[in-house]
């Protein structure tokens, strides 16, 4: 229930007599509210718009007059910039890596991930709550700690996008991005799988179900919405993420994603925002897809983290 | 484009989908079946280390034990010598002009300004919204930014910093905003007097979101009765709000609150895309990747990732410390 | 033969945490019998060690003749219904009833055969497509049933299965459990905290009490000769009265009255116990009379209770709902004798 409508009692504003002056500062207050959250919302959104709109904007209108001026005539919207970015510079190709890499590296964590935290949640075994401590207490280690042994390691190996046979050259990142993002993974769904009843459990033991059985049958299928939320939080987090692309991956046109490729363009192009904001857009257009219808998913994903309303 | 090799990576797409899914399983059942080789009295022995394994070994590879060797070469030389701290003298020497020294400077600018700011306008954001119907709709449009890359996060925002000088028609956002109160057009992405706040500025945006998302879901865990009751004592909204809704959601602003102390120490993407830690934005994350990747310096670098290190910990423990609090209530 | 033993059961978690306390109870097959006491008096716990959930720290559980100590929960012939069911939530009510069957590798057939048997005895027939979220807590509770029905077990144990029930379905379910007990005849282990529970549906209870067995028997018996203060005082609604005495040469004294007992217990300290309806309006000449200062009335209906004081104690009587008492009369009540008891003050053990 939210705290506004328990406002909803005699005495308060909102039943307040018609014309009476607590009704007046009550409707002044209920329309200085609106107009507060409105008004927030869209400033909020004045960023995003700026360069939706640029980017549909010809070279020299940009350069000349302010975004919002496109609002006034003469009205000269173009798809020009989306055309010049996607030929000319490697964000189609990138676009594609961004996905070969993504996918693999959301579910190969997640996998092992779910195992693992099943056997902390219910299993039992000597210094089980000291080790997920660690796990979780890694966190805490910046990435770049880890950047030069593993790439060493790599290196030493052959296991680098330019020595590896075509179709797995990302061998590197995702296996980076699985070890980073196991902590994270791994902390979510111990803490759900523990918040199943352990009634569910015992009733299974009975029933003679064993460890299998239990957490094919019973476990998974019951965990879809907490790993709906993992593969979505895992997956943007990967899409736009550029430092560990960065190490990883590299700059090569042929194997850089999205993100290091904007970054580039970033560096290039300087202000030449007719193109950056097109390749911008082009690059937010997945996440946003996935964002919106599945935001509810990534919203749980968050607070399973966080808090417990 | 190249669609040939588009094409011959998307057979390898498949394959990785598919198989590496169904190789665990077939780990974890084949374990199974060898595990109940055993006598009934190991198996519940044996049985966790199996299924931890492959997650141990990811953890202790990817993140422990190159911890452990970072630490250990930030105290050596570049041919592997051991050279004791002298790798964090050369980085915190000449304070306080030392490159390391303004790195730590303007991650302590963050740390203070990204938090409180991200968690106000977040606090302020999840109250104001809770007491409109269209709520959620709202809530979606300020979260908007978390599911933008950084890069992306760094070009709308250079783009909203755009100087031109003045006298020119300002094309920046900002600039323009600030026109209309007769206010000069700064270089906020390049003056060294503003670009760390511009900079933590577009970051606040990005995360403001995560912040109010947490923060209204707490407040609505607040009993509607508690409200009621104290509305029947007598108490205005404002007096409900400091001493009944703030006190009661205080756990949870402070798990947010360290959480986005540590996003903020380990800031790097939205200032290598906005300045690349020139003009005196340099962050400690930035500082390590550029020692690493454009001086050679391992050394230098690994001995600023153990600084990095040093100040996360503290807050990563406090984190948990009250997030188990906040569990705990329950 | 499927009757349960436990033989000097205990249940120790820690060297001062003992939840159950040397337990010693025979239930013969075909029983239905009732464990019952407050929360944290070992019942559960109990249950769950003949389950199988929960280790036996010292003593033997045997199920017919055999020791279970040992065995796995899975192989002890015993079905289980949990306080909050444990339906599985993604499985429809056919698939919960025949999960257990399948974990035996039953053929096809005789499940449906089991499941189908189990759900028209327990009405379930329309709802077997439905997934638990879409029943009632009563209809909940059947598909329970149902689950541990079809295991065809050697003994069920029922984990305070009215707990989450309303009170009118409380009631009803109550009966179609004994129905089922007697078409089932099979022996019940059933736990509850409720006296009345225990009191209409044990063909015998056990009370526990702080992990220790205190008393066995029938309801009659443990209504009409309850063995110590705890038993006197958890089993019967209103409680029973309790009033400290001194006795001396074959009589009771109490601060307000004095009554004659059945035989001397010699001098010493002790508590007299009578229930409310030992309270009653109709003196007789030449029994003993109370003096009761009322404090509080209460009319049932079918009943009437009146609280009050007599000399320095609180007591409750049981009159006729026709008589007229107003808060703050004083009335003048008789007490039948035949239904004394007595407890010892230090060992509270009951002395008649």
């Amino acid at each position: 229930m939210s705290v506004a409508a328990a406002a909803d009692r005699p005495g308060t504003a909102a039943t307040a007599a018609r014309f009476s002056p607590q009704w007046i500062v009550g409707q002044l207050s209920g329309v200085v509210l609106h107009i507060a959250v409105i008004g927030l919302t869209l400033a909020w959104m004045v960023p995003t718009i700026g360069i939706l709109f640029t980017s549909f904007r010809p070279f020299t209108a940009i350069n000349s007059s302010g975004w919002w001026m496109a609002l006034s005539p003469p009205f000269q919207f173009t798809l020009d910039n989306y055309s010049k970015v996607l030929s000319s510079s490697n964000l189609g190709r990138s676009f594609f890596n961004s996905f070969m890499i993504s996918i693999p590296a959301t579910i190969i964590p997640i996998a092992i991930a779910a195992f693992a935290a099943y056997a902390f949640a219910w299993m039992k075994f000597p210094l089980r709550d000291w080790i997920f401590l660690a796990i979780v207490g890694v966190l805490a280690i910046p990435l770049q700690l880890s950047f030069v042994p593993v790439l060493s390691f790599f290196v030493a190996h052959g296991i680098t996008p330019s020595a590896l046979p075509p179709g797995l050259q990302y061998l590197p990142v995702w296996l980076a991005h699985t070890g980073y993002g196991l902590p994270f993974s791994i902390y979510l769904l111990a803490n759900f799988f523990r918040a199943l009843p352990s009634e569910l459990f015992e009733s299974a033991e009975i029933d003679g179900a064993g460890t299998l059985t239990v957490f094919f049958r019973i476990v998974l299928p019951l965990s879809v919405p907490a790993l709906a939320s993992l593969v979505i939080f895992q997956f943007l987090w990967i899409w736009n993420d550029l430092l560990v692309a960065l190490i990883y991956v590299g700059g090569e046109p042929e194997v850089a994603p999205l993100t290091v490729t904007l970054a580039n363009l970033t560096n290039s192009y300087g202000q030449g925002y007719h193109l950056l904001t097109a390749a911008a857009f082009f690059s937010m257009f997945v996440p946003l897809i996935v964002f919106l219808s599945l935001q509810r998913y990534f919203v749980r994903g968050i607070l399973a983290g966080s808090v417990k309303g | 484009m190249d669609w040939g090799a588009v094409l011959s990576g998307i057979p390898t797409l498949v394959v990785v989908i598919v198989a590496v899914p169904a190789v665990l399983v077939a780990y974890i059942v084949g374990t199974e079946y060898l595990v109940r080789l055993l006598p009934d009295a190991f198996r519940p022995r044996v049985r966790p280390w199996i299924w931890v394994g492959p997650a141990l070994v990811f953890v202790f590879g990817f993140l422990i034990l190159p911890a452990i060797l970072t630490a250990k070469s930030s105290l050596e030389d570049s041919t592997g010598n051991f050279v004791g701290l002298l790798n964090y003298q050369r980085q915190l020497g000449d304070f306080p002009t030392g490159g390391a020294w303004i790195a730590i400077r303007n991650n302590v600018y963050w740390l203070v300004l990204y938090t409180l700011v991200a968690l106000g306008f977040g606090l302020l954001l999840a109250v104001l919204f809770d007491r409109v119907r269209y709520e959620t709709f709202v809530k979606s449009l300020i979260f908007m930014p978390m599911a933008i890359s950084a890069v992306a996060l760094g070009v709308i925002w250079k783009f909203m910093y755009w100087y031109q000088p003045p006298g020119v028609t300002q094309t920046g956002t900002v600039n323009a905003f600030l026109g209309l109160f007769h206010v000069q057009p700064q270089i906020w992405v390049q003056d060294p007097k503003v670009d760390n706040f511009a900079i933590i500025a577009a970051a606040v945006w990005g995360i403001t979101g995560f912040a109010m998302v947490i923060l209204s879901a707490a407040l609505k865990g607040i009993p509607a009765d508690l409200l009621e009751a104290a509305r029947v004592d007598g108490a205005g909204e404002l007096t409900i709000f400091r001493r009944v809704i703030f006190p009661l959601m205080m756990p949870t602003v402070v798990v947010v609150g360290t959480t986005l102390v540590i996003f903020a120490l380990k800031a790097f993407d939205v200032v290598y895309v906005m300045t690349g830690g020139n003009f005196e934005t340099d962050v400690l994350a930035n500082r390590m990747y550029k020692l690493l990747f454009f001086s050679g310096n391992q050394g230098g670098a690994a001995a600023v990732a153990m600084i990095l290190l040093a100040a996360v910990v503290p807050v990563l423990i406090f984190n948990l410390r009250q997030f188990r609090a906040v569990e705990a209530r329950r | 033969m499927a009757s349960v033993t436990y033989d000097h059961v205990v249940k120790r978690y820690t060297a001062d945490v003992t939840v159950v306390k040397d337990f010693n109870v025979e239930i013969k097959d075909k029983e239905f019998m009732v464990l019952v006491g407050p929360s944290g008096c070992g019942k559960s716990t109990a249950l769950r060690m003949l389950a199988g959930l929960e280790t036996v720290t010292e003593g033997q559980i045997r199920i017919g003749e055999r020791v279970v100590n040992d065995v796995a929960a899975k192989d002890r012939d015993i079905a289980m219904v949990f306080q909050s069911y444990a339906l599985y939530p993604h499985m429809s009510v056919y698939d919960n009833m025949a999960f257990p069957l399948q974990m035996k590798h039953t053929p096809k057939a005789e499940i449906d055969r089991r499941v189908r048997q189990a759900s028209s005895i327990l009405g379930l027939d329309n709802f077997l497509k439905r997934k638990p979220r879409a029943l009632s807590g009563g209809q909940r509770q059947r598909v329970a049933l149902g689950r541990a029905i079809v295991r065809n077990p050697q003994v069920f144990l029922l984990d305070e299965p009215l707990s989450n029930l309303d009170a009118k379905l409380r009631g009803q379910t109550r009966i179609e459990l004994q129905k089922l007990h007697r078409d089932l005849e099979t022996t019940f282990i059933y736990v509850t905290h409720d006296q009345v529970e225990a009191m209409t549906m044990g063909d015998r209870i056990a009370l526990m009490y702080d992990g220790i067995l205190q008393q066995v028997g029938t309801p009659g018996e443990v209504y009409d000769h309850p063995a110590n203060l705890f038993v006197a005082g958890f089993i019967g609604t209103p409680t029973m009265n309790f009033v400290p005495v001194t006795t001396a040469n074959g009589s009771a004294k109490a601060s307000g009255f004095d009554v004659k007992l059945p035989r001397s217990v010699g001098e010493k300290k002790a508590v007299l116990g009578f229930r409310p309806e030992a309270v009653t309006d109709r003196v007789v000449e030449g029994g003993n009379a109370l003096q009761m200062k009322v404090d509080v009335v209460e009319r049932l209906g079918s009943d009437q209770f009146l609280y009050g004081q007599v000399g320095g104690d609180q007591v409750t009587a049981r009159v006729d709902p026709r008589m007229q008492v107003a808060v703050g009369d004083t009335v003048r009540l008789g007490l039948d004798t035949r239904s004394l008891h007595l407890f010892d003050s230090d060992t509270e053990k009951a002395m008649l």
